[in-house]
């Protein structure tokens, strides 16, 4: 291809077109918005709008009160995540937004686990906890309830070993990042 | 002050020369600061009419409408222009009325939650929470509506928060962190698209509504002419590129010219100017124009990419482009003689496929011949809206127009009931230029009321009924696509439009004589005030060409 600057003419075989492209992974969004009233729901609306589906939503407070912070997971093989971004950006309440790269980025999840747990299963409960560092925040007669946090991955792990045992209910609170060294996320 | 004299101060402010709208119970405090505040008030007969009165307004002049309604059903009336302004980048501010605060969420009279059904449909838009955030969100919503991509902006303001009284100090600022459009385009992609086109043998510029918006037209036209670079437009660019032209191919998609159609799926290399490959120019995207590729400038980047992947993307103002554009390709000197053979094949599309009907063989209007009498009574100088449907499209192809801002129409949305109201905004807006409205039987009903509010004001608006007795677009599929079972559409020859017309206190004529049709039109057109002109046309003629839906468009029919 011809270098800008130059007089060099560009053959139009040359040319590669950008975005519009599924990138076929998990996306984390991580979007910084005014802490207005209704900011949230003019993202989620825009996701109904635009018929894309969010798989996770967390929304929090950052360190600056005029700003909330939300955390929204999407699968980039059924979105083109640029088009995403960029009706994302078109709200005026979106101050920022970031597509965080997976090796980059810490993500973490917490979920509360209600499984029942009488008799010689507890035990093995608890060692099941014990691995995954899970918590035991609440025990009664026949059950138990499991504070655990870490990524998508680990939670959906540590869920598909206690569900035999009697998975009552769970909560999920969708996964928050933030990117790894000094830079901002 | 009253937070609503406030408020007529940032009008003011903000340079507002006419508000349309209608008061009611919520807004009843902006009626009365309206009552001495000496801005001109167009007071409609159903809100409707004074959101595309404001539409009209805008696409006329290109500064920002403004349009009024009261809480509830005052509000929702305005959803239809709302959509309609989004859809086609129209600078609208709405200022509604709601219910006092301490109603909001009871399901109060006329209470409605106009902030949520909108939200899909605004650009932004603002819910007063504080009386003292009133000026600022007007200004911002100004500021909003008029840059980037415009668009329409909602103010929401309750009853009581309206009466409070706030210290008024005019606002120079916007505080909007979050909102900064990109309009510089970025020079290295100029640079790369300007030897993109010396080295395309098969070009096409297509223009949209952008470059309408963005007042490009004569950059567009110094590019176009910069080599011999075919030009066609979008419904919405109409004038954009002035017509007839030797490098004018017509307009492009579902009903445009066979030349252009062809030449886009012929093109190797696609310039879009401020248009955004809507399904009506692309018909089936995956056989839209296979050998080309694109360069996309966009003042709104989410438009770039978003249907047809663009290979050179230029995200900003085609005002600031174009001339960049137009001087990186002068400095490349490229070989002009290379478009000889283009210019070879699309010659003998315009030679073999010319826009054509069949004109009757008695003294029945045809309905493209009525437009062509209609640009001869006018002289092709008028300012011409329309409402949605086959008078819409005929409208298009056989008026041509040398400037933009002389139609406007509803392109996005496709609203009947446009045409008048539009009309009505356009003759404010523009009050030295004749301003003609092409409508439908069927669709010019939809906003009829806005006469009165025409004569009351004596807003000379001429309106030109195409009367074929049906909903003629849904006919027309009905016949092509459906069999011929013409479900619903026959409208009969109600209501009388003569008498419509007088009975709302304009002129009415039925004119039904094609020989005479052109001296009858311009003698309706001189008549003073405003005017109805029932055209009696043949009741069963289809707009053709046609790129029928789903299909490619070198499989155009008709």
């Amino acid at each position: 291809m011809g270098e800008p600057g130059t007089k060099d003419m560009i053959s139009l075989d040359e040319l590669e077109a950008a975005g519009g492209l599924m990138t076929g992974r998990k996306h984390i969004l991580s979007i910084l918005v005014e802490n207005k009233p209704g900011v949230l729901t003019r993202v989620a609306g825009l996701f109904a709008r635009r018929a894309f589906n969010i798989d996770t939503l967390a929304v929090g407070p950052t360190d600056d009160p005029t700003v909330s912070r939300i955390t929204l997971t999407l699968d980039g093989a059924v979105h083109p995540i640029d088009q995403v971004t960029k009706q994302l950006h078109k709200l005026v309440n979106v101050l920022k937004i970031r597509d965080l790269e997976p090796e980059e980025t810490l993500a973490r999840e917490l979920a509360l686990f209600k499984l029942s747990a009488d008799g010689a299963a507890r035990a093995e409960v608890m060692q099941i906890c014990e691995i995954f560092r899970a918590k035991i925040v609440d025990v009664a007669k026949r059950s138990v309830v499991v504070e655990i946090t870490g990524t998508t991955d680990k939670i959906e792990a540590f869920e598909r070993l206690v569900r035999p045992f009697g998975l009552i209910e769970m909560a999920r609170t969708g996964e928050i990042a933030i990117s790894r060294g000094r830079n901002e996320t | 002050m009253r937070a609503v004299d406030a408020l007529m101060e940032c009008l003011k402010a903000e340079g507002v020369e006419v508000v349309f709208g209608l008061p009611g119970g919520a807004n009843l405090p902006t009626y009365d600061a309206f009552y001495d505040a000496g801005i001109r008030h167009i007071l409609v007969r159903h809100e409707a009419g004074g959101g595309h009165a404001a539409e009209g307004y805008a696409k006329a002049t290109g500064k920002v409408g403004v349009a009024f309604g009261t809480s509830g059903p005052g509000a929702t009336n305005l959803i239809t222009p709302i959509a309609d302004a989004m859809m086609d980048s129209v600078p609208v501010v709405f200022i509604t009325g709601q219910v006092r605060t301490e109603l909001i969420g009871t399901d109060g009279f006329q209470e409605a939650d106009m902030l949520g059904m909108t939200l899909p449909i605004v650009k932004h838009s603002f819910m007063i929470q504080h009386p003292l955030e009133i000026p600022r969100a007007i200004h911002e919503a100004f500021h909003i509506a008029r840059t980037g991509r415009p668009g329409p902006v909602l103010v929401d303001i309750p009853q009581d928060l309206s009466r409070a009284e706030i210290p008024y100090e005019p606002v120079t600022d916007v505080r909007l962190p979050g909102y900064q459009p990109t309009t510089e385009g970025n020079q290295k992609q100029i640079r790369l698209a300007a030897k993109a086109l010396a080295n395309a043998r098969r070009p096409v510029l297509y223009a949209g509504g952008g470059v309408v918006n963005g007042n490009a037209a004569q950059e567009l036209r110094d590019l176009a002419m910069s080599d011999r670079f075919p030009v066609t437009c979008t419904l919405m660019a109409l004038g954009a590129f002035p017509a007839p032209h030797d490098q004018w191919l017509g307009m492009l998609g579902m009903h445009g010219t066979r030349a252009a159609n062809y030449a886009m799926d012929e093109a190797d290399l696609i310039v879009a100017i401020g248009a955004r490959f809507d399904d009506r120019i692309t018909g089936k995207l995956s056989e839209f124009a296979p050998r080309a590729k694109f360069i996309h400038i966009d003042i709104d980047p989410a438009e770039i990419s978003k249907n047809v992947p663009a290979h050179i993307p230029i995200v900003g103002d085609a005002k600031n482009i174009l001339p960049r554009l137009t001087s990186e390709y002068r400095a490349l000197s490229a070989d002009r003689g290379r478009l000889e053979e283009w210019w070879a094949r699309i010659h003998g599309w315009q030679r073999q496929h010319p826009l054509r009907y069949e004109d009757s063989a008695d003294t029945e209007v045809t309905p493209q011949f009525a437009i062509q009498a209609i640009h001869q009574a006018t002289g092709g100088e008028a300012i011409v809206t329309s409402d949605v449907g086959q008078h819409q499209m005929w409208t298009a192809q056989y008026y041509d127009f040398p400037e933009p801002r002389r139609w406007i129409n509803s392109g996005g949305l496709g609203t009947m009931g446009f045409g008048v109201p539009a009309a009505m905004g356009a003759a404010i807006g523009v009050p030295d230029r004749t301003v003609v409205c092409v409508a439908g039987d069927g669709s010019v009903q939809m906003n009829a009321q806005e006469l009165a509010t025409c004569a009351q004001n004596r807003i000379p608006i001429k309106v030109i009924i195409l009367n074929n007795g049906f909903l003629g677009m849904v006919r027309q599929w009905q016949e092509l696509f459906w069999d011929n079972r013409y479900s619903q559409v026959d409208l009969g020859q109600y209501p009388d439009f003569v008498k419509l017309a007088e009975a709302y206190g304009c002129t009415g004529v039925r004119l039904t004589d094609k020989t005479t049709l052109v001296e009858d039109l311009r003698a309706a057109i001189a008549t003073d005030g405003p005017v109805v002109v029932d055209v009696r046309v043949t009741r069963e003629a289809n707009v053709y060409p046609m790129i029928a839906p789903g299909q490619a468009a070198r499989d155009m029919v008709g």
